[in-house]
Parts: C-alpha cells; structure tokens; sequence
C-alpha cells in the first residue's frame, strides 16, 4: 500500500465523520425547535401513557437509537423530516393526534331528506364528529327526483336531494356553524355547493363561518367514477369559480376533495392511485394560477382523499410519499411560500371493493386493519367501512360496529400516542420511497400524452386502470391471491346471517311528492329570471356562483340549474372502450 | 364447422357509473371468444333494446349496482317482449339481495351474479344457456 492510499482512508472518514456531525447538530436543532413548537400547542386531554403505565415520548428519531449510522441522519433530515415541517412525510401537523384526533366521519344517506336527517342525529348521538353526505345517482348526475332519467334511482343510493328546500330538510336542527359537512358531490358539485351555502344562510350561517368540505373533483370523475355532467374545460372552470369564490366568501371550507378512492376502486394500484390523484391536483392548482389566483390563496384549502386497500404498509406508505411529493412540487414548482399550502391534508375511507359478500362478519375485520393502517399514514379524518356494504346500504348496527372500530383504535390501542411510529423502519421508508419514484415515473408518462385532459381524452387513465383491475381479478380466479371466504377458507351452502337494510319504492314518490309542492311553493317569474342570469354569467365567463346562489334562493331546481348552464356548456360524452 | 360466436351485449343501465365489473366480465367474455359488444355507462333500458336488436345478440348481460335493479331488469324484459324479441337471455350482476334475485328469476330473467362471482362461472352459464337455447340457424363455416 502507498503511502498515499494510507493516508487518503482517513481523510475521507474524518470528512465523513464532519458530516455525520453536521447532520446529528442538524438533526438536534430542528429537534429542539420542534419540541418548542410542539409545546406551545394545546393537547388533548389524554394519558398518553402505555397500557401499563409508561410514559410515551410525542416523537421518536433517529435521536433514539444507540448510535446513528453514517447516512442515516442525513437520510431523515432529507426524506423524512419532523411532523408539520416540509417535506411532511411523518404528517402535515406538528403534534397531530396529541392535540387532535382524526374526525370520525361516517358516509351516510338514503332516501329522502328526512330519513337521512333522522340518521345523522343518530349517528352525532353516539360519538361521530363530522357529517358525510351520500348522494342517490340521480343527484350525482344533476337529475332532479322527478326526471324521467330518475325512474327507479330516487334514494337508492344516497340521499335525494333536488333543490334549496330538501338542503334545509337535511339538516333541520343540525347547526352549521358546529357540525362540519362533507359532501360527495362532483359533476354538478358547484349547485349542491350553493344549496348548501343557502341553506346554512337560512340557518343564520354566514359563510365564513360554514366548515367542510365538497368533493368537486371531476378529473377523477372521467378517469373512474363517472359521474359527469360537463365537457372537461368549463367543468374545470366552474371549479375555479369555486375555489375564487371560497377564498373571498369562505376561508374555512374545502371547496374540492382530490380524490383516489374512486381511481382505486376502479382497479387502479396503490401508485396509480397515488400518482393519478397528485397529478389531477397539480392540474388544478396550474388552472388556479392561470385564472390569476395566487396559489397562496387557494391551495391551503385543497383537500385529499385516499382509499385504505387491504395491503397494510403499502397504504401507510402511500399516505406518506403523497405528502412529500405534494409538499415538494408546491414549494418548488408552483412557488408557493406559504406552508399552509405545502401541507397535504386528507380524509381517508377503508376500502369498499376489499369487502366480501361471503361471510360477510369478516369484513369487521378488514376494516379494522384497513382503519389502522389510515391512522398509522397520518390521516385528518376517516370513515369505516359497514360489513355489509356489498350486500346493500348499511344497517344502523353495522354503522354502529364501524365507528366503534374507530373509537376502538383511538381510545384503547395507544396508536394515537405516538406521532408516526413506523418512521425509520426500512420496510416502511423504502416504500415510502419506492411509490414517490413510481409516482415521479407515471407523470413522466402524463406528460408526454399532453397532460392529464388529453390523457383522458385518449383513454389513458381509463384503460390502465381496467388493466389492473383485470389483472387482480386474475389472480383471485386462478388462487394466487387468496381472499378468504372467497376462494380460500370457504364455507359450502352458507346462509346470510345479518339484517339488511331496504330502501322502499316509496321513497320516490314521498320525493315526487315533496317537489310538487315546493314548486307549487315558488314563485317562476323568480326562477326564470335568476336562471337566465345564470346563463348570462356563464356565457360571459363571469363567476358564476352569485348568480347560481340566487337561482337556488328562488328554489330553482337541480336539474334546472344543470340545464341552463348545459345550455352553455354542452354536456359530456364518454369515450367507450373496454 | 364449428358453432357460430355467441353474440353478447354488455351494458350497465341507469345513473350509475360503477363500471369496473362491466369491463372485467366482458373483457373475461371475449376472451372466452364471444362477441362483446359493450354500451358504454348511463343507458336508458330503450337504448339498451335498440342496440340488442340492431346488435342481433343472444345474451344481454346488465350490470346495475345502484339498486334500482327491480325498475331496470324488468323494463329491459318488458321492451323486449314489445319488440318481439324472445330468443335473449337477460343476465347480470351487481348488488342484488337474494330475495330480489329470486322474484326477478320469477319474471323471466336469467342467473344474476353476486360480489365474489368468477367470471368463469359467467362464462361457463353463458355457453350452457346458448348449448341449450341459443339459435343455431346462423352456423357458420370455420
């Protein structure tokens, strides 16, 4: 050995033992400066003890380990960070479930809006502390109760709700300014939007004190759920409209939930759903500032939606990488400099193609995992699956097993104790790793089909994701995968042990009902007039959400409102294939 | 000679827009050699009617997840009759409870899929239902 190679070792190492130094006073810094922050925030009043009584530290680190390796603490400083600090990948806020835990909102509706009325108290009875609202078909695709289309559909589904008058049904004798609502709503999202404004107005709720959330993610809409009312360009309009008219009128409400539950369900995979939803919300973001919005302004009010599918760390994962690409791409690319718009907050729902129809108790459990796993990636608010969901909508039993999986897992489990305690795990930190380049890998694709309109033009999103639906549907068929009580652990001449809940045709003439008199009610010279100034706003390319807010004041209808604005818009044809 | 193609129209009728187990079944079915011929989502039970005669189809598979099963499989049986047309299977899937299952059997429809079904068992009450009903005045040589 020359002299030269002997003393070449130590010098490299010294300069690596300066930067593994570096990295730990780094590392201890920001540490320091987080456990200020996290005790200048108020907790909750909980233990925060173990089962058995020791005490449970808010925040682990690399700090903790007996010796850092070289690399590691550099490594953590990068990728992973502190939680409420970019890039966010151990969770959007500094002391997450110690000051808050995440909001248990359930999905519910059906029937009319009476009936759903009756199941929200029943669920703020015991314990649930947000409101979802589920929407029958018609509703979704801006037919009113009474439409021909509607025949057959009429709170099916969800709720029906086709004007002003069944907004304030729904929630006669649920404050507004209390209760913060979400609503799955998207094609026609901006006319359940005003409806609901109007009826928190009726309520005495101004605006800025409602809070909640409106899903108005169409992109989505086209790539998997379907439920279209508008050609992609004005229905990215009119969601700019919204995101305008929130900022100036209601800084406290979401005006859009990006979502990749409905892209997972569809089929999609974990980076699918990732890369697809991050990559619609980019495009939304891009429309924001191309009306001339600072993306300051809006982008603290966009809100995420994941599906939580049944691979356990592969979604705590997903749930992680998403943050840190958001974060990423909002402070490098949109140059946003406030955090509020780095930070990517979501709601999460365990995943209802994961439930089976074979004994269907089973499902309790899956959920449970599923539930676990939403907690575990950091989510703001979730929902839990009913075991009986692919049998028909959920009976009150169901619901009542699934928000305790809930109140289970936060109040018995001591998982909310800790801030994201699978940080530092290899299994978990090279996943969160892997989906973040897979992701990077797939808007490379979206680029070069031209974006992610003309990819949904072509099919693109569409056919990936019938791809891997057919794919997994393979494996089940053919044993690879092993769903129990589907193709494995089966039971012969099984007999369906639990009630269901029906909704009866009834209900669509209770609702039929209802819209006669409320038409009778209105006066038209009202609705004709509002209407045509609806149609002038959107003609003109003016924001149409004042005009539409005083069309649903004079009762107009959904379908009268969807139909005014088709007059301008023109409506959306699906690209078929299989 | 070989037995002609059977000729099946896939189509998901009404508002509801969950189309995942449409695609599968007739992704699976054409590649069982059928003609797959699919609507596309949101079909009125008339536009279904009009393309299984325009299409001459044996089989109208429908998948309705939406719960207005009881409203749509009966219309599509009813317009068809009107049309003359006896010679069609009507089948599907999606979330039917048993005891629905049971009454639509009851009006002349065909075996209706639950969650959970392979395609395979689709596949297989396809053929056997053409082996035993379908018409055979189209055979073709191979």
């Amino acid at each position: 050995m020359s002299i030269a190679e002997r003393d070449h070792p130590p010098a490299e190492l010294l300069e690596q033992i300066k930067a593994t130094t570096r990295e730990l006073e780094a590392l201890r810094q920001a540490l320091d400066a987080w456990y200020e922050r996290y005790d200048g925030t108020p907790k909750r009043d909980a233990l925060f003890t173990s089962v058995s009584g020791a005490e449970v530290e808010p925040l682990y680190t690399p700090l903790d380990r007996p010796g850092v390796a070289p690399e590691e603490a550099a490594f953590y400083n990068r990728q992973v960070g502190l939680p409420g600090e970019f890039p966010f990948t151990r969770g959007p806020y500094t002391t997450m479930y110690r000051t808050r835990l995440w909001t248990k909102r359930q999905f519910a509706g059906f029937g009319t809006a009476e009936e759903t009325n009756l199941r929200y108290k029943f669920l703020l009875e015991r314990g649930q502390t947000g409101l979802s609202v589920a929407f029958d078909f018609p509703t979704l695709m801006g037919y009113d109760s009474d439409h021909p289309r509607s025949l057959g559909e009429v709170g099916k589904c969800g709720v029906a709700i086709s004007s002003l008058d069944d907004m304030e049904t729904l929630f006669d004798g649920i404050p507004l300014n209390e209760v913060s609502v979400s609503m799955t709503i998207n094609g026609p999202a901006i006319i359940l939007f005003a409806f609901y404004v109007v009826a928190a107005e009726k309520q005495g709720v101004s605006p800025d004190r409602i809070r909640g959330t409106v899903q108005n993610d169409i992109l989505k809409e086209y790539q998997a759920q379907h439920a279209w009312v508008y050609p992609p360009e004005p229905a990215l309009r009119l969601i700019i409209d919204m995101f305008q008219w929130c900022a100036e009128h209601a800084p406290k409400y979401n005006p859009i939930s990006i979502s990749g539950y409905h892209i997972r369900e569809a089929g999609a995979t974990a980076a699918q759903e990732l890369a697809y939803t991050l990559r619609n919300g980019f495009e939304y973001v891009e429309r924001g500032i191309a009306r001339g919005l600072d993306v300051d302004d809006f982008a603290p009010r966009l809100s995420f939606f994941w599906d939580i599918h049944n691979d356990f760390f592969e979604e705590v994962a997903k749930l992680r990488a998403g943050r840190r690409i958001w974060a990423k791409r909002m402070r490098e690319v949109y140059g946003a400099t406030n955090p509020e718009s780095w930070r990517l907050r979501t709601h999460s729902q365990t995943a209802g193609v994961t439930l089976t129809a074979q004994q269907p108790e089973n499902n309790i459990v899956r959920v449970a995992y599923q539930a676990l796993a939403a907690v575990l990636g950091g989510t703001q608010s979730l929902h839990t699956n009913s075991m009986d969901e692919t049998l028909a909508l959920p009976t009150e039993k169901a619901v009542q097993i699934a928000l305790r999986t809930q109140q289970i897992l936060a109040f018995e489990t001591g998982v909310p104790n800790t801030i994201d305690p699978l940080a530092g795990s290899y299994y978990v930190e090279a996943l969160t790793d892997r989906l973040e380049e897979e992701a990077e890998e797939i808007f490379t694709q979206v680029e070069r089909l031209g974006g992610v309109v003309p990819g949904i033009e072509m099919g693109y999103f569409q056919r990936e994701i019938a791809r891997s639906a057919q794919r997994q549907q393979q494996e089940v068929e053919s044993s690879d995968r092993v769903i129990v009580g589907v193709n494995g652990f089966t039971v012969e001449g099984e007999e369906l042990e639990i009630p269901l809940l029906r909704v009866t045709e009834q209900t669509e003439d209770r609702q039929r009902a209802r819209m006669a008199a409320m038409r009778r009610r209105r006066d038209e010279a009202d609705v004709s007039r509002t209407l045509e100034a609806l149609r002038t706003a959107a003609r003109d390319g003016n924001n149409v959400l004042p005009p539409l807010l005083d069309a649903v004041r004079a009762y107009a209808t959904l379908y009268e409102i969807r139909h005014a604005m088709e007059e301008i818009f023109g409506a959306y044809r699906e690209p078929v294939f299989f | 000679m070989e037995e002609r193609k059977i000729r099946v129209l896939v189509a998901k009728p009404g508002l509801d827009g969950h189309d995942r187990g449409a695609k599968v079944i007739a992704s699976a079915l054409r590649d069982a050699g059928m003609e797959v011929i699919y609507t596309g989502l949101h079909q009125t039970p008339e536009m279904i009617v009009s393309a299984a005669i325009q299409e001459d189809v044996d089989v109208v598979a429908m998948s309705i997840l939406s719960g207005a099963h009881m409203t749509l499989f009966p219309r599509v049986r009813e317009l068809l009759e009107q049309e003359g047309v006896d010679h069609v299977l009507i089948t599907g899937g999606g979330i039917i409870p048993e005891e629905d299952i049971a009454e639509l059997q009851k009006q002349g429809v065909g075996r209706l899929f639950g969650p959970g079904t392979t395609t395979s068992a689709a596949v297989e009450y396809i053929r056997e239902w053409f082996a035993e009903h379908g018409r055979d005045r189209e055979i073709v040589e191979s």
